[in-house]
């Protein structure tokens, strides 16, 4: 279908939703300052209110349309809009382009629709902020960030959306700058964000080395993306590696073990930011980003299970952490945290439907709840209270704030999994897909495991969140603000009262699969709408399944490696299909699988993971329910009427330990500090100090040049052009010279045979080749100087002698040399016959 | 050439304009401030002019200016630009009204000098930008070397003197091992090619024997690991900014830096491939170790000025990381990263500007609360922060993920892998952004969010007219080079895939041990030539040398037969 006539101008619809909030945005921040405050209103909510009608218009239009008229395309239903193309160079390339499918549908209504309605509530909780601009414009910003995360087509294009919305969550937990503890909470969360980014990053670029794109129709593509896969690590080892790196960008912006410590900070900023950012909308991101790559992650069965037990563990640890919380918006973020636990063991089980059922509920309810912390604390603080949140100082508002109150009521049921609230439904799924999962690869059980944990979650979840209602609404006031609060205005009760109707109803949407034939027959609504955006069936890619071997337009069913049919079979008309048919459907030598899988859809013929019969689906829905009425139950023993004194002596006695542990929040923010913070302030300024200072500057650099100064410095000391010093250094270097040379010089003497003659020449070394030198010779080796043979009166001396053979009695001549001016004496004696070196016998004496 | 006026005018025009104002009375400093506006906003004007004849589509040099300049040398005054300068070339022209404009009033002694220091720079930096003559790049290289180093000695603060000569003396180790390499280069070139040149497109046709790339490359590489510069040849950086004035600071970090990475795409990696080859793995260790000690250390810091010129080691790593990643967008996004640096980082000097001049102190802990006194200088300051840190649709993401994605995909499209472990140095690279995030984010945090608590602080106007005249084009440039880099990317595409595709080839031709001995000259496809050109080639292969080493044996054998006769003659004269 041709979508290119849906544009306003040269931008299409689908670029318009982001980017009506970000005009709005781009008003309010520069010229808002010169606005009036009901100008700001309006500019910031049309902008909004504007989106969320073309993303209705879009939804249910075109999409709906497309939905309805081409079954065939499942799997690729949706509308792609190009705007231009970003990033071009070499072989990379990056379209500023938009998805419109099932999945992300979901999102922009829910965004757009909470995000207006938080908007409304905003001008009444923010309506004596003296920077109103700047919220609202930060507010539109980050509806237009989110907006573009959630439309993207391509993963580049959600990284725009998903640093934004980091930028906006940053600018609004510090909006109140002034107090450096909320300004350290935004950049809390913007760095702590930015670790998670960093393994997002890796992960796009391992999946861009592999499939050369990083489009989600590109990678989703079992054509192009299938090979390269294979080609590149296998198709499991790449998803594992990719599907965990983006899955740890998951758990920064989702706030997950280890990265979740940032959002209980975050309730720094205004609670409606809390609501819409760090509740409703941002927060899901990474659950949303996982079911968008479900392609991706059903390939991997090690990155599930570690989805699943990341999910599970913060789930549970959240939740702990949540019970001994005073602060009435801390309560409700670790409960954030928890539920997004939640959420993530649904897509870890590859449950994605109820993942994005549950994300959608507990937008609405928790949206809800967080709104109604602002009324109590809006109207807390009108009451006089400093501290409005603390909730040890509250109690009976049931009479002061009665549509708070109600609306609150409403949210805890829901939260709580009460039916027929929203959360009963949405929970109750994630539940049961953990107690049917069980794919190959993992611990056998491992299903129930989790199942079982988060039984334990959903009840803590019950009993912390009674715990603040009671605290908050039940009993009698305990503090004297608290009996002077007053309801709030109709501009924040109004979206408390729709969003609480919406957490009433909304599980309609996806009420269970019952095949029961007393029943009607129920479909899923949102299933049917979502499946064909996600992975159809978990292990799509690993575990290649053969539903129907011939071409047969009877129907699909599934068979087991023991031919024998497994799940429910379906004929076309929707009947069971008999075991005949099943076998001759799947002939001998088709793909088998170990797993239960059931037919699904008999046109596609796709096979699905076998749901649990109806018996296990009405138990596992008892035991849910019975488990939230516990919580409620427990709480309402502690705290039905304030707290009581069992729980002080419990607190002071036997639960201590528990209850330190969890009022500390397990001491993870002290631990964290330890380990990371302030390591990494010692080591940069040890770096800077050790080698940057000390190493490279003050030993490499100013050593050298220390060395090339003294060396200057040195010789500067004589040549300063002073005449005097110069002949000074020339007296001392000539006495010098002349001092060291006759012991450095050697002498010695040569001797030379011509027939019988033999010539001794004297070679007397420096210093002492003077006239003032004496030469004798000794030829008879006595030591003595002796005289000439040719004239006995006389001593041989002189530097040349001339002899004839037969004068030299000995070998050995030694040559005499007396020094007049030092008045040493020195002798070298040379063995003649010798061709060698002279051995040379220096004896020095004084005269 | 059509166009090929344009570059030697826009470098003539700054140092006409410079002339100029030097001949003007000394005591006028507001008509010198007005000729250094007009003359590089004019230059700007006429530098646009390039957009208009370039061709993004070829891959070779364009708008070349060809004359004889010293033809004893066989030097020619050769420039032209190709998709690397282009934009380094505006980037250049761009900043400098801007910084004149910006900062020119906090200058108020010898400001017909300071005027005339910085045209001479521009006309430097633009000479060696566009220059494709050696010895033309590296007069021009020395040429910009004086003027910054005026710029700190003279305007700087209190240790300007430590720092102009740290950072002169830092420059000149460099430049003259660079020096040396081209005298060599210069020899050997001018032996096979039968005359004596520096252009550097005949030069570049010349392969060196191995070794001699292998220490060419070297020397070459030392010059300009100082500029980029690579740790751990960085610490002349934080000392020149803090000690250099706004004006100093912004030229330096905004442009001078980019020299380094320039030079290696420009002369050191096409001359040397072999040299390349050899030093690419310590290079990249080199600049993964900058990019995450250059955040670790900015962190530390209590002047902003110095941290954020150790915010330039660490997104400069970025830069050299990419080049030798050596795959079409780790290149084109190094060049890219270094334009956005340029604005990011120039925006941050010019805003220390701002708070040093009602300030005068650039201490952190002087600041805090400024969002409260001045809300349009705290969200203009925002916004060029969070392009430095990479967000996304700002300018600085694109730069960051291109070289980023490049690293990780080396070797992609044929390109030859000349680092190891390039996934795991990208993905220690990648750390980066969690790094940048804190020292930039610390830094915002302390200077306008708390209380504003310090007395001092209470009284700071906002932004003028003149500062928002400044800081408004920044923040323009930054957001649509975020949102729209295909322009820049496109101009960029065919030069970077040329410059592969050359290396690769030449990496591959002249390779072996026939090119072990000998310098020789490639034909046109690159390739080398099997046997040795020319007569003075030398022997190129093992035999040959052999040959070589028989012959002078054999020579000297005939020398002694030759003088023997006299020699004889010689004893028998004797006694």
């Amino acid at each position: 279908m041709d979508f290119s006539h849906l544009k306003a101008g040269p931008i299409p619809y689908l670029a318009w939703i982001p980017l009506l909030p970000l005009l709005g945005a781009l008003i309010n921040l520069t010229l808002g300052r010169k606005l009036s405050r009901g100008t700001i209103h309006v500019i910031a909510i049309a902008a909004v209110a504007a989106s969320c009608a073309l993303s209705i218009y879009m939804v249910f239009g075109p999409l709906r349309q497309l939905y309805v008229s081409s079954p065939e395309q499942a799997g690729n239903i949706g509308i792609t809009q190009h705007v231009y193309t970003w990033i071009e160079i070499g072989s990379f390339k990056a379209d500023l382009a938009f998805r419109l499918d099932t999945l992300s549908a979901v999102m922009i209504l829910i965004v757009t629709f909470i995000g207006t309605l938080i908007h409304i509530y905003s001008t009444g909780y923010m309506a004596h902020d003296p920077r109103p601009a700047a919220y609202f414009g930060y507010l539109n910003l980050f509806t237009g960030a989110m907006l573009i995360l959630v439309l993207a087509a391509n993963l580049v294009v959600m990284f725009i959306g998903w640093e934004g919305v980091g930028l906006c969550s940053f600018l609004l937990i510090g909006f109140w700058y002034e107090k450096e503890e909320y300004a350290n909470a935004g950049r809390k969360a913007f760095v702590v964000n930015r670790i998670g980014d960093f393994a997002f990053l890796l992960g796009m670029f391992l999946l861009f080395w592999a499939v050369k794109s990083l489009d989600f129709q590109d990678l989703k593509n079992p054509a192009t993306a299938g090979a390269a896969y294979v080609k590149a690590w296998g198709p499991e080892r790449l998803a594992t590696a990719a599907g965990i790196f983006l899955f740890i960008g998951a758990c920064g912006k989702s706030a997950q073990i280890p990265l979740y410590v940032w959002l209980p900070d975050a309730m720094a900023g205004p609670t409606p930011v809390s609501a819409l950012i760090h509740a409703a909308t941002m927060v899901t991101a990474g659950v949303y980003m996982i079911v968008r790559l479900s392609f991706l992650y059903s390939a991997s069965t090690a990155a599930m299970a570690i989805i699943a037990t990341v999910g599970l563990l913060t789930a549970l640890a959240a939740a702990f952490m949540a019970f001994a919380q005073t602060d009435l918006k801390k309560v409700l973020a670790y409960s954030t945290v928890s539920q997004l636990g939640f959420m993530f063991v649904a897509a870890g089980t590859g449950n994605w439907v109820a993942a994005i059922f549950h994300l959608g509920t507990h937008a609405l309810f928790k949206a809800c709840l967080f709104l109604g912390a602002g009324s109590v604390m809006h109207g807390m603080e009108h009451g006089g209270s400093k501290t409005p949140g603390d909730i040890t100082t509250m109690g009976g508002l049931r009479k002061h704030m009665p549509i708070t109150r109600i609306t609150f009521l409403v949210s805890c049921l829901a939260i709580a999994g009460i039916f027929p609230f929203a959360g009963f439904f949405s929970k109750d799924e994630i539940l049961g897909g953990a107690w049917s999962v069980d794919p190959p690869g993992w611990i056998p059980g491992y299903g129930k495991v989790l199942w079982a944990g988060l039984l334990l979650g959903a009840l803590g979840t019950a009993f912390y969140m009674w715990r603040l209602y009671f605290l908050v609404f039940s009993g009698d006031e305990r503090s004297e603000e608290a009996k002077h609060a007053h309801e709030s205005p109709v501009s924040m009760t109004g979206p408390l009262v729709i969003l609480a109707f919406l957490a009433t109803i909304a599980g309609a949407i996806g009420l269970p699969h019952l095949k029961s034939p007393h029943l009607p027959a129920i479909t899923h609504q949102l299933a049917s709408w979502i499946e064909p955006a996600t992975a159809q069936t978990w292990y799509e890619t690993k575990v290649p399944i053969q539903p129907a071997g011939k071409a047969n337009n009877e129907g699909c069913c599934c068979i087991d490696g023991t031919n024998n049919p497994v799940g429910t079979a379906l004929t076309k008309d929707g009947g069971d299909m008999t075991v005949g048919a099943c076998r001759e459907l799947n002939p001998p030598g088709a793909p088998r699988s170990a797993l239960k899988f059931t037919c699904a859809d008999h046109n596609t013929k796709q096979c699905a993971i076998e749901k649990q019969s109806d018996g296990t689906t009405w138990g596992l829905m008892a035991i849910a329910l019975a488990i939230g009425a516990l919580g409620i139950g427990l709480a309402w023993m502690f705290y039905g009427r304030g707290p009581t004194r069992t729980l002080e002596r419990l607190v002071a006695g036997p639960l201590a330990g528990a209850y330190e542990a969890s009022k500390n929040k397990l001491w993870v923010d002290e631990i964290y500090d330890a380990i990371i913070v302030r390591p990494y302030r010692a080591l940069s300024r040890g770096l800077l100090e050790i080698v940057d200072r000390f190493v490279i500057d003050t030993v490499a650099v100013n050593g050298s040049a220390f060395v090339v100064g003294l060396f200057g410095r040195i010789s500067r000391w004589f040549q300063n052009g002073q005449v005097q010093r110069y002949l000074t250094g020339l007296v001392i270097g000539a006495a010098l010279v002349f001092m060291m040379s006759d012991c450095k010089t050697h002498a010695t003497f040569e001797f030379e045979r011509q027939g019988d003659t033999i010539i001794l020449r004297a070679k007397p070394g420096a210093g002492v080749s003077g006239s003032t030198s004496t030469l004798y010779w000794d030829i008879t080796g006595d030591g003595e100087p002796d005289p000439d043979p040719a004239n006995p009166s006389k001593l041989l001396t002189g530097p040349e002698v001339r002899l004839r053979a037969g004068d030299i009695h000995a070998s050995r001549v030694t040559l005499i040399i007396e020094d007049a001016v030092t008045r040493k004496t020195i002798k070298i004696t040379r063995t003649l016959t010798d061709e060698s070196a002279p051995e040379e016998v220096h004896e020095g004496s004084a005269k | 050439m059509p166009g090929a006026f344009v570059l030697p005018l826009i470098i003539g025009l700054p140092l006409l304009g410079a002339i100029f104002v030097m001949c003007t009375p000394k005591t006028e400093s507001s008509l010198h401030r007005g000729i250094g506006l007009t003359v590089t906003t004019i230059t700007f004007l006429v530098s646009l002019l390039v957009l208009r004849y370039f061709n993004a589509k070829l891959d070779t040099y364009q708008l070349v200016f060809d004359v004889e300049w010293i033809p004893v040398l066989g030097a020619h005054f050769k420039t032209g630009i190709d998709g690397f300068s282009l934009y380094l070339v505006l980037l250049t022209t761009f900043l400098m009204p801007l910084t004149l404009f910006g900062t020119a009033r906090s200058i108020d002694k010898n400001v017909r000098e300071f005027i005339a220091t910085m045209l001479i720079l521009e006309a430097g930096m633009l000479g060696a930008f566009v220059a494709l003559d050696l010895f033309l790049f590296y007069v021009m290289w020395e040429v910009m070397l004086i003027p910054m180093y005026l710029l700190i000695g003279i305007w700087g603060g209190q240790r300007r003197l430590y720092a102009s000569i740290k950072f002169v003396i830092y420059t000149m180790a460099g430049s003259l091992l660079m020096l040396v390499a081209i005298f060599y280069v210069y020899v050997q070139a001018g032996s096979v090619l039968g005359g004596y040149t520096t252009d550097l497109e005949k030069l570049t046709q010349v392969a060196l024997p191995y070794h001699a790339q292998v220490w060419c490359f070297a020397a070459f590489a030392v010059a300009f690991a100082i500029k980029v510069p690579l740790f751990p040849l960085h610490t002349w950086l934080p000392d020149a900014h803090v000690e250099a004035p706004t004006a100093g600071s912004v030229i330096l970090a905004g442009v001078m830096l980019k020299f380094g990475i320039y030079g290696f795409l420009r002369y050191a990696m096409p001359l040397f491939p072999h040299g390349a080859e050899v030093w690419a793995p310590t290079i990249a260790v080199l600049s993964v170790i900058g990019i995450i000690y250059g955040a670790l250390v900015a962190y530390a810091q209590d002047d902003v000025k110095k941290l954020v010129a150790y915010s330039s080691v660490s997104h400069l790593g970025f830069c050299a990381l990419g080049i030798v990643a050596l795959t079409p967008y780790g290149i084109g996004g190094s060049v890219y990263a270094m334009l956005s640096h340029g604005l990011t980082t120039g925006g941050l000097f010019l805003g220390i500007g701002v708070l040093y001049e009602r300030r005068h102190t650039r201490r952190l802990a002087e600041y805090g609360g400024l969002w409260k006194q001045m809300p349009v200088f705290a969200g203009l300051y925002l916004i060029i922060v969070m392009g430095s840190a990479g967000l996304p649709a700002l300018s600085g993401f694109v730069g960051e993920f291109l070289t980023l994605l490049g690293t990780f995909d080396a070797g992609i499209d044929g390109s030859p892998v000349i680092i190891p472990v390039p996934t795991i140095l990208g993905a220690l690279a990648t750390t980066g952004v969690i790094l940048g995030a804190v020292y930039l984010l610390f830094m915002f945090q302390k200077v306008f969010f708390g209380k504003l608590d310090k007395a001092k602080n209470g009284k700071l106007p906002d932004l003028t007219g003149r500062e928002l005249g400044v800081f408004i084009p920044l923040v323009i440039g930054i957001f649509l080079m975020g949102m729209f880099p295909r322009p820049f990317l496109n101009a960029m595409d065919p030069t970077v895939k040329r410059f592969i595709s050359e290396f690769a080839t030449r990496q591959r031709e002249c390779d072996g041990p026939a090119h072990r001995y000998g310098t020789m000259v490639m034909d046109k496809d690159g390739k080398c030539p099997a046997a040795p050109a020319g007569a003075a080639a030398a022997k190129t292969t093992d035999a040959q040398i052999k040959d070589n080493l028989d012959a002078v044996a054999k020579g000297a054998a005939a020398v002694e037969k030759a003088i023997a006769p006299a020699a004889k003659a010689a004893e028998g004269g004797a006694p």
